[in-house]
Protein backbone atom coordinates (compact mmCIF):
# COMPACT_ATOMS: atom_id res chain seq x y z
CA UNK A 1 0.00 0.00 0.00
CA UNK A 2 2.67 2.71 1.15
CA UNK A 3 5.02 1.53 -1.64
CA UNK A 4 1.96 1.50 -4.22
CA UNK A 5 1.76 5.34 -3.07
CA UNK A 6 4.95 5.96 -2.72
CA UNK A 7 5.36 5.14 -6.33
CA UNK A 8 2.26 6.74 -7.52
CA UNK A 9 3.79 10.05 -5.44
CA UNK A 10 6.91 9.54 -7.65
CA UNK A 11 5.08 9.08 -10.95
CA UNK A 12 3.12 12.10 -10.27
CA UNK A 13 6.29 14.31 -9.39
CA UNK A 14 7.56 12.72 -12.46
CA UNK A 15 5.05 13.78 -14.75
CA UNK A 16 4.42 17.11 -13.57
CA UNK A 17 8.07 18.60 -13.18
CA UNK A 18 7.58 20.32 -16.70
CA UNK A 19 4.56 22.56 -15.35
CA UNK A 20 6.87 24.81 -13.07
CA UNK A 21 9.37 24.93 -15.53
CA UNK A 22 7.46 26.19 -18.49
CA UNK A 23 5.87 28.80 -15.70
CA UNK A 24 9.37 30.01 -15.23
CA UNK A 25 10.01 30.62 -19.12
CA UNK A 26 6.96 32.20 -19.38
CA UNK A 27 7.66 34.46 -16.54
CA UNK A 28 11.07 35.65 -17.67
CA UNK A 29 9.77 35.56 -21.44
CA UNK A 30 6.89 37.90 -20.42
CA UNK A 31 8.74 39.96 -18.72
CA UNK A 32 11.55 40.20 -21.11
CA UNK A 33 8.67 41.21 -23.85
CA UNK A 34 6.58 43.65 -21.52
CA UNK A 35 4.05 43.28 -23.70
CA UNK A 36 0.26 44.03 -22.38
CA UNK A 37 -0.87 41.34 -24.22
CA UNK A 38 0.98 39.04 -22.53
CA UNK A 39 1.35 39.56 -18.79
CA UNK A 40 3.55 37.67 -16.99
CA UNK A 41 2.49 34.69 -14.67
CA UNK A 42 2.52 36.54 -11.86
CA UNK A 43 0.36 39.47 -13.13
CA UNK A 44 -2.05 37.36 -13.89
CA UNK A 45 -2.22 35.02 -10.73
CA UNK A 46 -1.83 38.43 -8.35
CA UNK A 47 -5.46 39.65 -10.74
CA UNK A 48 -6.91 35.90 -10.20
CA UNK A 49 -6.82 36.61 -6.69
CA UNK A 50 -7.97 40.18 -6.72
CA UNK A 51 -10.89 38.74 -8.47
CA UNK A 52 -12.24 35.99 -7.06
CA UNK A 53 -10.55 34.13 -4.67
CA UNK A 54 -9.76 37.03 -1.86
CA UNK A 55 -12.76 35.69 0.23
CA UNK A 56 -12.80 34.67 3.89
CA UNK A 57 -10.63 31.20 4.17
CA UNK A 58 -13.96 29.66 5.60
CA UNK A 59 -15.21 29.71 1.76
CA UNK A 60 -11.81 28.56 0.56
CA UNK A 61 -10.87 31.94 -0.57
CA UNK A 62 -13.59 32.53 -2.62
CA UNK A 63 -14.82 36.02 -2.80
CA UNK A 64 -18.91 37.30 -3.49
CA UNK A 65 -17.96 37.78 -7.05
CA UNK A 66 -16.46 34.02 -7.35
CA UNK A 67 -19.51 32.76 -6.04
CA UNK A 68 -22.10 34.86 -8.15
CA UNK A 69 -19.74 33.12 -11.25
CA UNK A 70 -18.76 29.81 -10.16
CA UNK A 71 -22.28 28.75 -8.83
CA UNK A 72 -24.37 29.84 -11.84
CA UNK A 73 -21.98 28.53 -13.82
CA UNK A 74 -21.19 25.34 -12.86
CA UNK A 75 -25.23 24.86 -12.13
CA UNK A 76 -26.09 25.27 -15.22
CA UNK A 77 -23.21 22.52 -16.52
CA UNK A 78 -24.05 20.10 -14.10
CA UNK A 79 -27.50 20.53 -14.36
CA UNK A 80 -27.31 20.34 -18.39
CA UNK A 81 -25.17 17.03 -18.48
CA UNK A 82 -27.06 15.62 -15.74
CA UNK A 83 -30.09 15.94 -18.21
CA UNK A 84 -28.42 14.98 -21.19
CA UNK A 85 -26.94 11.84 -19.25
CA UNK A 86 -30.23 10.57 -17.44
CA UNK A 87 -31.94 11.41 -21.00
CA UNK A 88 -29.03 9.74 -23.19
CA UNK A 89 -28.98 6.43 -21.53
CA UNK A 90 -32.67 6.02 -20.49
CA UNK A 91 -33.10 6.53 -24.51
CA UNK A 92 -30.03 5.11 -25.66
CA UNK A 93 -30.82 2.12 -23.75
CA UNK A 94 -34.62 1.52 -24.99
CA UNK A 95 -32.98 2.21 -28.68
CA UNK A 96 -29.69 -0.36 -28.14
CA UNK A 97 -32.53 -2.94 -26.77
CA UNK A 98 -35.13 -2.48 -29.49
CA UNK A 99 -34.29 -3.29 -33.23
CA UNK A 100 -38.06 -1.69 -34.03
CA UNK A 101 -37.09 1.52 -31.95
CA UNK A 102 -33.94 1.68 -33.32
CA UNK A 103 -34.99 1.37 -36.91
CA UNK A 104 -37.38 4.62 -36.28
CA UNK A 105 -34.47 6.74 -35.09
CA UNK A 106 -31.16 5.95 -36.55
CA UNK A 107 -31.45 8.34 -38.70
CA UNK A 108 -32.99 10.83 -36.89
CA UNK A 109 -29.90 10.69 -34.20
CA UNK A 110 -27.32 10.30 -37.17
CA UNK A 111 -28.74 13.69 -38.45
CA UNK A 112 -29.38 15.18 -34.87
CA UNK A 113 -25.77 14.92 -33.89
CA UNK A 114 -23.85 16.00 -37.02
CA UNK A 115 -25.90 19.14 -36.79
CA UNK A 116 -23.10 21.23 -34.74
CA UNK A 117 -24.82 22.44 -31.03
CA UNK A 118 -23.23 26.25 -31.01
CA UNK A 119 -25.30 26.86 -34.82
CA UNK A 120 -28.35 26.24 -32.43
CA UNK A 121 -27.43 29.21 -29.79
CA UNK A 122 -29.71 31.83 -32.37
CA UNK A 123 -32.46 29.27 -32.07
CA UNK A 124 -32.12 28.91 -28.38
CA UNK A 125 -31.90 32.62 -27.87
CA UNK A 126 -35.27 33.36 -29.31
CA UNK A 127 -36.89 30.62 -27.65
CA UNK A 128 -35.82 31.03 -24.18
CA UNK A 129 -34.35 34.85 -24.70
CA UNK A 130 -31.16 35.47 -22.95
CA UNK A 131 -31.69 33.19 -19.63
CA UNK A 132 -30.36 30.31 -18.61
CA UNK A 133 -32.77 27.81 -19.63
CA UNK A 134 -30.94 29.08 -23.24
CA UNK A 135 -27.95 28.11 -21.70
CA UNK A 136 -29.36 24.74 -20.38
CA UNK A 137 -30.87 23.96 -23.78
CA UNK A 138 -27.39 24.30 -25.46
CA UNK A 139 -25.45 21.99 -23.14
CA UNK A 140 -28.20 19.37 -23.07
CA UNK A 141 -27.97 19.57 -27.02
CA UNK A 142 -24.36 19.36 -27.51
CA UNK A 143 -23.32 17.19 -24.82
CA UNK A 144 -26.40 14.26 -25.44
CA UNK A 145 -24.89 12.80 -28.14
CA UNK A 146 -21.88 11.11 -26.80
CA UNK A 147 -24.30 9.44 -23.94
CA UNK A 148 -26.81 8.37 -26.59
CA UNK A 149 -24.33 6.44 -29.13
CA UNK A 150 -22.48 5.00 -26.62
CA UNK A 151 -25.47 3.59 -24.69
CA UNK A 152 -27.03 2.33 -28.05
CA UNK A 153 -23.97 0.49 -28.65
CA UNK A 154 -23.24 -0.40 -24.96
CA UNK A 155 -26.58 -1.93 -24.91
CA UNK A 156 -27.27 -3.22 -28.23
CA UNK A 157 -23.81 -5.76 -27.89
CA UNK A 158 -24.68 -7.35 -24.78
CA UNK A 159 -23.45 -11.31 -24.52
CA UNK A 160 -26.37 -12.99 -25.90
CA UNK A 161 -25.76 -15.82 -23.46
CA UNK A 162 -25.98 -12.80 -20.63
CA UNK A 163 -29.43 -12.05 -21.83
CA UNK A 164 -30.23 -15.65 -22.16
CA UNK A 165 -29.00 -16.43 -18.59
CA UNK A 166 -31.18 -13.74 -17.53
CA UNK A 167 -34.32 -15.16 -19.27
CA UNK A 168 -34.02 -18.48 -18.24
CA UNK A 169 -33.76 -17.24 -14.39
CA UNK A 170 -36.39 -15.47 -14.73
CA UNK A 171 -34.84 -12.45 -13.63
CA UNK A 172 -37.61 -9.26 -13.86
CA UNK A 173 -37.51 -6.52 -16.45
CA UNK A 174 -35.77 -4.34 -13.54
CA UNK A 175 -33.76 -6.90 -12.73
CA UNK A 176 -32.59 -7.61 -15.99
CA UNK A 177 -32.08 -3.80 -16.84
CA UNK A 178 -30.28 -2.82 -13.34
CA UNK A 179 -28.39 -6.02 -12.90
CA UNK A 180 -27.28 -7.29 -16.66
CA UNK A 181 -28.11 -4.98 -18.97
CA UNK A 182 -27.02 -1.74 -17.25
CA UNK A 183 -23.68 -3.50 -16.25
CA UNK A 184 -22.56 -4.93 -19.45
CA UNK A 185 -22.97 -1.76 -21.18
CA UNK A 186 -21.28 0.80 -18.09
CA UNK A 187 -17.91 0.42 -19.97
CA UNK A 188 -19.18 2.13 -23.06
CA UNK A 189 -21.67 4.86 -21.17
CA UNK A 190 -19.03 5.81 -18.58
CA UNK A 191 -16.74 6.70 -22.45
CA UNK A 192 -19.62 8.27 -23.49
CA UNK A 193 -20.40 10.66 -20.12
CA UNK A 194 -16.39 11.37 -19.64
CA UNK A 195 -16.66 12.54 -22.97
CA UNK A 196 -19.51 14.88 -23.02
CA UNK A 197 -18.66 16.09 -19.39
CA UNK A 198 -15.54 18.13 -21.44
CA UNK A 199 -18.22 19.05 -23.92
CA UNK A 200 -20.31 20.47 -21.18
CA UNK A 201 -17.37 22.67 -20.17
CA UNK A 202 -17.36 24.13 -23.85
CA UNK A 203 -20.38 24.66 -24.40
CA UNK A 204 -20.99 26.48 -20.53
CA UNK A 205 -18.30 29.07 -21.84
CA UNK A 206 -19.73 29.40 -25.65
CA UNK A 207 -23.48 29.65 -24.58
CA UNK A 208 -22.58 32.62 -22.13
CA UNK A 209 -20.50 34.11 -24.62
CA UNK A 210 -22.94 34.24 -27.66
CA UNK A 211 -26.11 34.60 -25.47
CA UNK A 212 -25.15 37.45 -23.85
CA UNK A 213 -24.90 36.45 -20.63
CA UNK A 214 -25.21 38.77 -17.21
CA UNK A 215 -23.09 36.68 -14.93
CA UNK A 216 -20.65 33.65 -15.02
CA UNK A 217 -17.36 32.38 -15.97
CA UNK A 218 -17.80 32.74 -19.76
CA UNK A 219 -19.79 35.87 -18.96
CA UNK A 220 -16.38 37.32 -17.18
CA UNK A 221 -14.02 36.16 -20.02
CA UNK A 222 -15.49 38.44 -22.31
CA UNK A 223 -16.57 40.98 -19.97
CA UNK A 224 -12.44 41.25 -19.01
CA UNK A 225 -11.69 41.22 -22.59
CA UNK A 226 -13.72 44.18 -23.26
CA UNK A 227 -12.18 46.65 -20.84
CA UNK A 228 -8.75 45.14 -21.69
CA UNK A 229 -8.41 43.76 -18.71
CA UNK A 230 -5.85 41.55 -19.96
CA UNK A 231 -4.50 39.69 -17.19
CA UNK A 232 -8.04 38.99 -16.02
CA UNK A 233 -9.10 37.93 -19.10
CA UNK A 234 -5.57 34.76 -19.36
CA UNK A 235 -6.37 34.33 -15.47
CA UNK A 236 -10.17 33.05 -16.95
CA UNK A 237 -8.74 31.10 -19.43
CA UNK A 238 -6.32 29.28 -16.82
CA UNK A 239 -9.24 28.93 -14.42
CA UNK A 240 -10.93 27.13 -17.06
CA UNK A 241 -8.00 25.23 -17.66
CA UNK A 242 -8.14 23.88 -14.30
CA UNK A 243 -11.40 23.07 -14.15
CA UNK A 244 -11.48 21.16 -16.85
CA UNK A 245 -8.48 18.72 -15.35
CA UNK A 246 -10.09 18.85 -12.18
CA UNK A 247 -13.52 17.47 -14.00
CA UNK A 248 -11.82 15.29 -15.57
CA UNK A 249 -9.33 13.86 -12.63
CA UNK A 250 -12.29 13.12 -10.45
CA UNK A 251 -14.44 11.34 -13.49
CA UNK A 252 -11.70 9.41 -13.65
CA UNK A 253 -11.78 8.71 -9.99
CA UNK A 254 -14.78 7.49 -9.94
CA UNK A 255 -15.11 5.34 -12.95
CA UNK A 256 -11.93 3.80 -12.08
CA UNK A 257 -14.15 2.76 -9.15
CA UNK A 258 -17.35 1.53 -11.18
CA UNK A 259 -15.14 -0.34 -13.26
CA UNK A 260 -12.90 -2.11 -11.45
CA UNK A 261 -13.85 -5.05 -12.82
CA UNK A 262 -14.12 -4.15 -16.37
CA UNK A 263 -10.30 -3.18 -15.84
CA UNK A 264 -8.82 -6.24 -13.96
CA UNK A 265 -10.92 -8.81 -15.93
CA UNK A 266 -9.42 -7.66 -19.22
CA UNK A 267 -6.03 -8.18 -18.09
CA UNK A 268 -6.35 -11.25 -16.76
CA UNK A 269 -7.67 -12.32 -20.04
CA UNK B 1 -43.02 -33.58 -17.15
CA UNK B 2 -41.25 -32.97 -20.53
CA UNK B 3 -42.44 -34.02 -23.72
CA UNK B 4 -40.44 -33.36 -26.86
CA UNK B 5 -42.62 -34.20 -30.47
CA UNK B 6 -41.62 -34.57 -33.99
CA UNK B 7 -38.96 -31.63 -32.93
CA UNK B 8 -37.05 -30.25 -35.99
CA UNK B 9 -34.99 -27.49 -36.49
CA UNK B 10 -33.06 -25.87 -39.36
CA UNK B 11 -29.87 -23.32 -39.09
CA UNK B 12 -30.36 -21.06 -41.42
CA UNK B 13 -32.15 -21.15 -45.07
CA UNK B 14 -31.32 -21.91 -48.70
CA UNK B 15 -27.74 -23.48 -49.67
CA UNK B 16 -26.66 -22.87 -46.39
CA UNK B 17 -29.16 -24.24 -44.18
CA UNK B 18 -28.10 -26.57 -42.20
CA UNK B 19 -30.57 -29.59 -40.95
CA UNK B 20 -29.61 -29.64 -37.09
CA UNK B 21 -32.75 -31.68 -35.45
CA UNK B 22 -34.60 -34.25 -37.82
CA UNK B 23 -37.65 -34.96 -35.77
CA UNK B 24 -37.17 -35.44 -32.12
CA UNK B 25 -39.08 -37.60 -29.56
CA UNK B 26 -39.19 -37.46 -25.79
CA UNK B 27 -41.15 -38.10 -23.22
CA UNK B 28 -39.74 -37.51 -19.58
CA UNK B 29 -41.85 -37.98 -16.83
CA UNK B 30 -41.33 -36.23 -13.73
CA UNK B 31 -37.97 -36.92 -11.70
CA UNK B 32 -36.40 -38.77 -14.30
CA UNK B 33 -32.59 -38.34 -15.03
CA UNK B 34 -32.14 -38.48 -18.97
CA UNK B 35 -28.82 -38.40 -20.17
CA UNK B 36 -28.15 -37.51 -23.86
CA UNK B 37 -25.72 -38.78 -25.78
CA UNK B 38 -24.33 -38.41 -29.56
CA UNK B 39 -21.77 -37.12 -31.48
CA UNK B 40 -20.34 -33.90 -31.58
CA UNK B 41 -21.75 -30.95 -33.29
CA UNK B 42 -25.31 -33.68 -33.73
CA UNK B 43 -27.87 -31.27 -32.05
CA UNK B 44 -27.72 -31.79 -28.45
CA UNK B 45 -27.37 -28.13 -27.47
CA UNK B 46 -29.97 -27.36 -29.90
CA UNK B 47 -32.85 -29.70 -28.48
CA UNK B 48 -31.85 -28.59 -24.82
CA UNK B 49 -31.82 -24.71 -25.99
CA UNK B 50 -35.78 -25.45 -27.66
CA UNK B 51 -36.88 -27.03 -24.14
CA UNK B 52 -35.27 -23.81 -22.42
CA UNK B 53 -36.97 -21.44 -25.11
CA UNK B 54 -34.02 -19.77 -26.22
CA UNK B 55 -34.24 -21.89 -30.04
CA UNK B 56 -37.66 -21.75 -32.07
CA UNK B 57 -37.96 -24.81 -33.36
CA UNK B 58 -38.54 -24.36 -37.26
CA UNK B 59 -40.97 -27.57 -36.65
CA UNK B 60 -42.71 -29.83 -33.93
CA UNK B 61 -43.62 -29.05 -30.70
CA UNK B 62 -41.97 -28.96 -26.65
CA UNK B 63 -44.04 -29.21 -23.76
CA UNK B 64 -43.13 -28.62 -20.20
CA UNK B 65 -45.68 -29.86 -17.24
CA UNK B 66 -47.90 -30.32 -20.42
CA UNK B 67 -47.52 -26.22 -21.56
CA UNK B 68 -46.11 -25.86 -25.35
CA UNK B 69 -43.06 -24.18 -24.62
CA UNK B 70 -43.40 -20.81 -26.63
CA UNK B 71 -41.12 -18.78 -23.89
CA UNK B 72 -38.43 -19.85 -21.34
CA UNK B 73 -40.70 -21.68 -18.91
CA UNK B 74 -40.98 -21.19 -15.65
CA UNK B 75 -39.19 -23.09 -12.52
CA UNK B 76 -35.96 -24.02 -15.10
CA UNK B 77 -32.47 -23.58 -14.78
CA UNK B 78 -29.48 -24.12 -17.43
CA UNK B 79 -26.22 -25.10 -17.01
CA UNK B 80 -25.16 -23.77 -20.32
CA UNK B 81 -22.09 -25.64 -22.18
CA UNK B 82 -20.90 -22.12 -22.75
CA UNK B 83 -20.41 -21.92 -18.60
CA UNK B 84 -17.80 -19.17 -18.64
CA UNK B 85 -19.65 -16.69 -20.53
CA UNK B 86 -22.98 -17.29 -18.60
CA UNK B 87 -21.27 -16.13 -15.71
CA UNK B 88 -21.89 -12.33 -15.12
CA UNK B 89 -18.47 -10.55 -14.68
CA UNK B 90 -19.25 -8.07 -12.83
CA UNK B 91 -20.60 -9.76 -10.08
CA UNK B 92 -18.78 -11.88 -7.32
CA UNK B 93 -19.47 -15.58 -7.48
CA UNK B 94 -21.57 -15.37 -4.18
CA UNK B 95 -24.10 -12.88 -6.20
CA UNK B 96 -23.84 -15.38 -9.33
CA UNK B 97 -25.26 -17.66 -7.52
CA UNK B 98 -27.79 -15.89 -5.19
CA UNK B 99 -28.79 -13.48 -7.46
CA UNK B 100 -32.13 -15.93 -9.32
CA UNK B 101 -33.18 -16.32 -5.65
CA UNK B 102 -35.05 -13.33 -5.54
CA UNK B 103 -37.37 -14.93 -7.57
CA UNK B 104 -37.73 -17.64 -4.77
CA UNK B 105 -39.18 -15.31 -2.42
CA UNK B 106 -35.60 -15.54 -0.37
CA UNK B 107 -34.71 -12.60 1.62
CA UNK B 108 -31.24 -11.21 1.58
CA UNK B 109 -29.79 -13.44 4.18
CA UNK B 110 -31.10 -16.79 3.14
CA UNK B 111 -30.17 -15.89 -0.26
CA UNK B 112 -26.48 -15.42 1.27
CA UNK B 113 -27.03 -18.74 3.09
CA UNK B 114 -28.42 -20.87 -0.27
CA UNK B 115 -25.20 -19.54 -1.79
CA UNK B 116 -23.05 -20.27 0.29
CA UNK B 117 -24.19 -23.98 0.97
CA UNK B 118 -24.69 -24.16 -2.95
CA UNK B 119 -20.76 -23.11 -2.85
CA UNK B 120 -19.86 -25.64 -0.34
CA UNK B 121 -21.36 -28.22 -2.02
CA UNK B 122 -19.76 -28.08 -5.40
CA UNK B 123 -16.25 -27.18 -3.06
CA UNK B 124 -15.79 -23.63 -3.57
CA UNK B 125 -16.78 -22.25 0.00
CA UNK B 126 -13.47 -20.19 -0.41
CA UNK B 127 -14.39 -18.39 -4.22
CA UNK B 128 -17.53 -16.87 -2.67
CA UNK B 129 -15.78 -13.53 -2.74
CA UNK B 130 -14.33 -13.66 -6.07
CA UNK B 131 -14.70 -12.52 -9.10
CA UNK B 132 -15.78 -15.05 -11.85
CA UNK B 133 -12.42 -14.09 -14.22
CA UNK B 134 -10.58 -14.86 -11.32
CA UNK B 135 -11.39 -18.54 -11.28
CA UNK B 136 -9.76 -21.02 -13.52
CA UNK B 137 -12.25 -22.83 -16.08
CA UNK B 138 -13.24 -25.67 -14.36
CA UNK B 139 -14.32 -23.51 -10.75
CA UNK B 140 -15.72 -21.48 -13.20
CA UNK B 141 -17.94 -23.75 -14.28
CA UNK B 142 -19.11 -25.27 -10.48
CA UNK B 143 -19.96 -22.16 -10.01
CA UNK B 144 -22.20 -22.31 -12.92
CA UNK B 145 -23.71 -25.67 -11.66
CA UNK B 146 -23.67 -24.29 -8.30
CA UNK B 147 -25.85 -21.52 -9.51
CA UNK B 148 -28.62 -23.80 -11.05
CA UNK B 149 -28.79 -26.51 -7.85
CA UNK B 150 -29.39 -23.63 -5.37
CA UNK B 151 -32.33 -22.39 -7.39
CA UNK B 152 -33.64 -25.49 -7.05
CA UNK B 153 -35.54 -25.81 -10.86
CA UNK B 154 -38.38 -28.63 -11.51
CA UNK B 155 -36.27 -28.70 -14.32
CA UNK B 156 -32.72 -28.70 -14.98
CA UNK B 157 -31.18 -28.61 -18.16
CA UNK B 158 -27.06 -29.41 -18.27
CA UNK B 159 -25.52 -29.04 -21.04
CA UNK B 160 -22.04 -31.22 -20.42
CA UNK B 161 -21.86 -29.62 -17.15
CA UNK B 162 -18.82 -31.60 -16.13
CA UNK B 163 -16.25 -31.08 -19.63
CA UNK B 164 -13.94 -28.57 -17.84
CA UNK B 165 -13.05 -30.70 -14.39
CA UNK B 166 -10.89 -33.43 -13.36
CA UNK B 167 -11.78 -37.21 -13.14
CA UNK B 168 -11.93 -36.41 -9.21
CA UNK B 169 -14.07 -33.76 -9.25
CA UNK B 170 -16.09 -34.78 -11.84
CA UNK B 171 -17.06 -37.95 -10.45
CA UNK B 172 -17.68 -35.58 -7.13
CA UNK B 173 -20.12 -33.76 -8.97
CA UNK B 174 -21.76 -36.43 -10.82
CA UNK B 175 -22.84 -37.69 -7.18
CA UNK B 176 -23.82 -34.35 -6.20
CA UNK B 177 -26.19 -33.92 -8.79
CA UNK B 178 -27.79 -37.27 -7.92
CA UNK B 179 -28.01 -36.38 -4.29
CA UNK B 180 -29.86 -33.35 -4.76
CA UNK B 181 -32.21 -35.28 -7.22
CA UNK B 182 -33.04 -37.39 -4.82
CA UNK B 183 -33.87 -34.45 -2.04
CA UNK B 184 -35.70 -32.18 -4.27
CA UNK B 185 -37.31 -34.39 -6.73
CA UNK B 186 -35.90 -32.85 -10.02
CA UNK B 187 -36.33 -33.50 -13.50
CA UNK B 188 -32.95 -33.56 -14.92
CA UNK B 189 -31.43 -33.45 -18.54
CA UNK B 190 -27.89 -34.23 -19.02
CA UNK B 191 -26.29 -34.18 -22.13
CA UNK B 192 -22.92 -35.52 -21.66
CA UNK B 193 -19.68 -36.83 -24.04
CA UNK B 194 -18.57 -39.30 -21.81
CA UNK B 195 -20.49 -43.09 -22.16
CA UNK B 196 -19.61 -44.20 -18.83
CA UNK B 197 -20.78 -40.81 -17.09
CA UNK B 198 -23.79 -41.26 -18.99
CA UNK B 199 -24.63 -44.80 -17.92
CA UNK B 200 -23.25 -43.85 -14.47
CA UNK B 201 -25.60 -41.19 -13.33
CA UNK B 202 -28.72 -41.63 -15.92
CA UNK B 203 -32.09 -43.80 -15.13
CA UNK B 204 -32.05 -43.60 -19.09
CA UNK B 205 -29.79 -42.62 -21.91
CA UNK B 206 -31.15 -41.27 -25.05
CA UNK B 207 -28.38 -41.63 -27.70
CA UNK B 208 -29.13 -39.33 -30.58
CA UNK B 209 -27.83 -39.57 -34.26
CA UNK B 210 -25.33 -37.71 -36.24
CA UNK B 211 -27.07 -34.83 -37.82
CA UNK B 212 -29.89 -34.25 -38.82
CA UNK B 213 -30.27 -36.05 -35.09
CA UNK B 214 -33.10 -38.16 -34.48
CA UNK B 215 -32.90 -40.68 -31.14
CA UNK B 216 -31.68 -43.65 -32.32
CA UNK B 217 -32.05 -45.40 -29.19
CA UNK B 218 -33.40 -45.02 -25.79
CA UNK B 219 -31.96 -47.44 -23.16
CA UNK B 220 -33.39 -48.08 -19.51
CA UNK B 221 -30.65 -48.08 -16.49
CA UNK B 222 -31.38 -50.52 -14.33
CA UNK B 223 -28.85 -50.53 -11.54
CA UNK B 224 -29.10 -50.96 -8.13
CA UNK B 225 -29.58 -47.57 -6.28
CA UNK B 226 -27.53 -46.13 -4.55
CA UNK B 227 -24.76 -45.90 -7.00
CA UNK B 228 -21.44 -46.17 -5.96
CA UNK B 229 -18.64 -44.94 -7.92
CA UNK B 230 -16.86 -48.08 -7.87
CA UNK B 231 -19.47 -50.37 -6.81
CA UNK B 232 -21.62 -49.62 -9.72
CA UNK B 233 -18.69 -49.34 -12.16
CA UNK B 234 -17.97 -53.23 -11.33
CA UNK B 235 -21.39 -54.50 -11.90
CA UNK B 236 -21.69 -56.87 -14.91
CA UNK B 237 -24.95 -54.93 -15.87
CA UNK B 238 -23.29 -51.38 -16.24
CA UNK B 239 -20.40 -52.97 -17.89
CA UNK B 240 -23.15 -54.65 -20.40
CA UNK B 241 -25.15 -51.06 -20.64
CA UNK B 242 -22.21 -49.02 -21.28
CA UNK B 243 -20.72 -51.33 -23.96
CA UNK B 244 -24.17 -51.06 -25.86
CA UNK B 245 -24.23 -47.44 -25.91
CA UNK B 246 -20.87 -46.95 -26.93
CA UNK B 247 -21.67 -49.79 -30.16
CA UNK B 248 -24.34 -47.89 -30.27
CA UNK B 249 -22.62 -44.01 -30.72
CA UNK B 250 -19.72 -45.35 -32.79
CA UNK B 251 -20.38 -48.98 -33.86
CA UNK B 252 -22.87 -48.37 -36.90
CA UNK B 253 -21.77 -46.95 -39.65
CA UNK B 254 -24.20 -44.33 -39.58
CA UNK B 255 -21.95 -42.92 -36.43
CA UNK B 256 -18.42 -43.16 -38.02
CA UNK B 257 -16.73 -40.62 -38.27
CA UNK B 258 -15.91 -39.01 -42.12
CA UNK B 259 -13.18 -37.18 -42.91
CA UNK B 260 -15.39 -34.14 -43.60
CA UNK B 261 -16.76 -34.15 -40.23
CA UNK B 262 -13.23 -34.45 -38.61
CA UNK B 263 -12.08 -31.27 -40.35
CA UNK B 264 -15.27 -29.17 -39.17
CA UNK B 265 -13.91 -29.96 -35.39
N1 LIG C 1 -26.75 -20.35 -34.33
C1 LIG C 1 -26.41 -21.27 -35.25
N2 LIG C 1 -26.45 -20.95 -36.57
C2 LIG C 1 -26.12 -21.87 -37.50
N3 LIG C 1 -25.78 -23.13 -37.24
C3 LIG C 1 -25.72 -23.52 -35.96
C4 LIG C 1 -26.03 -22.60 -34.89
N4 LIG C 1 -25.90 -23.25 -33.73
C5 LIG C 1 -25.50 -24.50 -34.05
N5 LIG C 1 -25.41 -24.68 -35.38
C6 LIG C 1 -25.05 -25.91 -36.08
O1 LIG C 1 -25.96 -26.90 -35.72
C7 LIG C 1 -25.31 -28.12 -35.49
C8 LIG C 1 -25.68 -28.64 -34.11
O2 LIG C 1 -25.14 -27.77 -33.13
P1 LIG C 1 -25.23 -28.10 -31.59
O3 LIG C 1 -24.52 -27.03 -30.87
O4 LIG C 1 -26.64 -28.34 -31.24
O5 LIG C 1 -24.42 -29.47 -31.53
P2 LIG C 1 -23.96 -30.29 -30.25
O6 LIG C 1 -24.45 -31.67 -30.44
O7 LIG C 1 -24.34 -29.59 -29.00
O8 LIG C 1 -22.39 -30.26 -30.43
P3 LIG C 1 -21.26 -30.40 -29.29
O9 LIG C 1 -21.25 -31.82 -28.89
O10 LIG C 1 -20.01 -30.02 -29.99
O11 LIG C 1 -21.64 -29.49 -28.20
C9 LIG C 1 -23.82 -27.88 -35.67
O12 LIG C 1 -23.45 -28.38 -36.94
C10 LIG C 1 -23.68 -26.40 -35.66
O13 LIG C 1 -22.69 -25.99 -36.55
MG1 LIG D 1 -23.32 -28.70 -27.51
Amino acid sequence: MTVANGGRLRGLALRLWTVPVVVAVWEAAARAAESVYFPPPSAILARLRELWFSGPPARLFLSDAALADFLPSLGRMFGGWALACLGGIALGVAIGRSKTLAGYVDPLIEFGRAIPPPTLIPLFVVLFKADARMQVATIVYGVVWPVLVNSVDGARYVDRLHIETARVFGLSRAERLTRVILPAAAPKIFAGLRLSLSLALILMVVAELAGSATSGIGYELLYTQQNFDLPGMWGTIALLGVLGFLLNSSFLVVERRTLSWHRRAGRTK
Amino acid sequence: MLDVVNLTHTYGSGPEAHRALGGIDLSVPEGQLVCVVGPSGCGKSTLLRSIAGLVRPTGGEVRVKGRPVTATPDDLAVVFQDYSRSLFPWMSVRDNVALPLRRRGLDRAARRTAAAEALAAVGLESAAAKYPWQLSGGMQQRVAIARALAYRPSLLLMDEPFGSVDAQTREDLEDLVLAVRGHHRMTIVLITHDIDESVYVGDRVVVLTRAPAVVAADLRVDLPGPRDQIGTRELPAFVHLRSEVSRLVRGRPEFSMTPSQIDKE
